[in-house]
């Protein structure tokens, strides 16, 4: 009952036939030595995206980020330099290894502007640079260079107003690694959304498990079916789901998909709120003038190009999801590993800045609405991670609709393999 | 929270209701947690129907620029949106099937 066209190969899957169709084999998500070979083979070696230059905002303008999914206590600084330019550093003080920039809580990120670093042990400060320009007491040191100890730094680039840090020194640039699928949705007027609502959570499960949530969308008649009224719940349950689009460019991939034309066709399924305020989980249904009055979308959004679009999703490995929706806004989301079972999932939406009071609680009610949803995501994977590790059963049957799945998990083992071979991807 | 905390005199019928006049959405996640259904009905079956209104209301200002009292209406609208999924969807609180699970908004738009 195929109702949109498969490839020639006869499915989304057997058109990328390194990915196979056998049972996938989940044992990367409890194994304890997988996970400390990820954060070498992938965490330490792949760019990593880390927010976006809205957050930025004028010169000394920085914010922190931990990240232990590249090893435990890793912590980078992300700063506006005075060139504009924006640059990363490894959190570490040169002189005895303090933690440079944090607030009461050293494990806490933290955010603001300032002309430069002073670390809270010996006031050492640093220049927006990165450069030693301060040592106290200097006399007191021993033929110390101060250029010889500037901070650390960490490879930095930019791709559309999103910034990324790669611990590799050696990585190729990042719009290399990012490749065609980011290519093609270059022109998105990402820079204009600038209404957030970030959201974060301690997950109980292996980062790759919430990542499969949220890499289908077999899951949403069914998980979801509260949200709801009892006939738009049978309905799309009987319809099930299938894509319009999958295409893997390996490491990332991206999906196409139907759901969410608004305003919807049948106003008699929609909740009261809904309908008042002319939104939901799929976003405001009125679109805002930067997209209306766009010519055409870049080409890579809604690739097949049929009127039933509704979500593109692409996946930049390893752990961002981006997600532009038809009526114009997109979201991210973000997957930190922090042990074999445990992440932190953090997810941020994007709007153009309303208007009016009206524009605004439209999208209070979309950023309520997803949050109503990620809560019911989140439940089900502390469930998974616990039944994968009594490993009674090692291998699952992964269908054509959860081909990112698949292929997740197949790069990730590939990243894995290589490093172990090779010293690195 | 608005300095004055009294909505304007034509919606006095959200005087009740100030108790959700919560600028964040933190605080108001957790007055919902900390509400009864009969509680949060009664809320609703008020403020609804006077959504409209406040919109026509609170658009005459620029957004952000609002009088307080224009705030302290926004943020009972604010509130009543998140309310609706227990009233209109879950008929209870909690979202179901949510266990264990906690999402956490750490940025969000201040009115």
């Amino acid at each position: 009952m195929a109702h949109f066209t498969k490839p020639d190969a006869g499915s989304w899957t057997e058109n990328y036939p390194e990915l196979g169709t056998a049972p996938v084999d989940y044992t990367d998500s409890i194994d304890p030595a997988f996970f400390e070979a990820e954060r070498e083979a992938v965490f330490k070696k792949t760019w990593l995206n880390v927010g976006r230059v809205e957050r930025l905002p004028r010169t000394g303008s920085y914010f922190t980020k931990e990240l232990p999914s590249a090893g435990p206590g890793m912590s980078v600084i992300i700063v506006k330099t005075k060139g504009g330019s924006v640059k990363a550093f490894h959190n570490v003080c040169r002189h005895r290894g303090n933690k440079l920039v944090w607030n009461d809580f050293p494990n806490e990120e933290t955010s603001g502007t300032c002309r430069q670093f002073t670390c809270k042990y010996h006031a050492w400060r640093y220049s927006l640079e990165g450069e030693l320009t301060f040592i106290q007491q200097e006399g007191e040191f021993f033929d110390v260079d101060k250029s010889d100890y500037g901070l650390v730094g960490v490879r930095c680039e930019l791709w559309e107003g999103f910034i990324f840090i790669n611990f590799d020194q050696h990585a190729k640039p990042l719009t290399d690694y990012l490749g065609p699928l980011a290519k093609g949705i270059e022109g998105y007027p990402f820079g204009q959304m600038t209404e957030t609502y970030s959201y974060r959570a301690e997950v109980g499960s292996n980062w790759k498990l919430f990542m499969d949530a949220f890499a289908e969308f077999y899951h949403a008649p069914i998980l979801h079916q509260g949200q709801y009224t009892k006939e738009e719940a049978a309905k799309i349950q009987k319809y099930g789901f299938e894509a319009l689009y999958y295409e893997m460019a390996s490491p990332h991939a991206m999906i196409s998909t139907w759901g969410g034309q608004s305003p919807p066709v049948d106003m008699s399924m929609v909740k009261p709120m809904d309908q008042v305020l002319r939104s939901g989980l799929f976003g405001p249904w009125d679109k805002p003038e930067i997209i209306e009055k766009l010519a055409e979308l870049p080409p890579g959004i809604n690739p097949k190009k049929v009127p039933q679009w509704g979500i593109d999703e692409w996946h930049f490995y390893p752990n961002l999801m981006l997600l532009i929706w038809e009526p114009g806004w997109y979201l991210t989301y973000h997957y930190w590993p922090t042990a074999v079972d445990k992440h932190i999932f953090e997810c941020t939406l994007y709007f153009v800045p309303p208007k009016n009071a009206r524009e605004r609680l439209a999208q209070e009610l979309a950023a309520v609405t997803f949050k109503e949803y990620a809560l019911q995501d989140a439940n089900t994977l502390e469930a998974t991670q616990t039944m994968i590790g009594t490993k009674v059963v090692n291998a699952f049957p992964l269908c054509d609709q959860e081909i990112m799945l698949r292929h997740l998990h197949k790069v990730t083992g590939d990243y894995v393999k290589e490093y172990a071979s090779n010293g690195r991807h | 929270m608005a300095a004055t905390n009294t909505p304007p005199a034509e919606f006095s019928d959200l005087e009740p209701y100030l108790a959700w006049d919560l600028a964040s959405e933190p605080e108001r996640y957790a007055k919902r947690l900390a509400s009864s259904m009969p509680e949060m009905q009664a809320f609703y079956d008020v403020a609804f129907p006077r959504l409209n209104d406040v919109i026509e209301y609170c658009d005459k200002f620029p957004l952000d620029d609002l009088p307080d009292d224009a705030r302290t209406l926004m943020h009972i609208m604010q509130s009543l949106v998140l309310v609706s999924f227990p009233i209109e969807a879950w008929k209870q609180p909690r979202v179901p099937d949510s266990g264990a699970a906690w999402v956490e908004l750490i940025r969000e738009p201040v009115i």
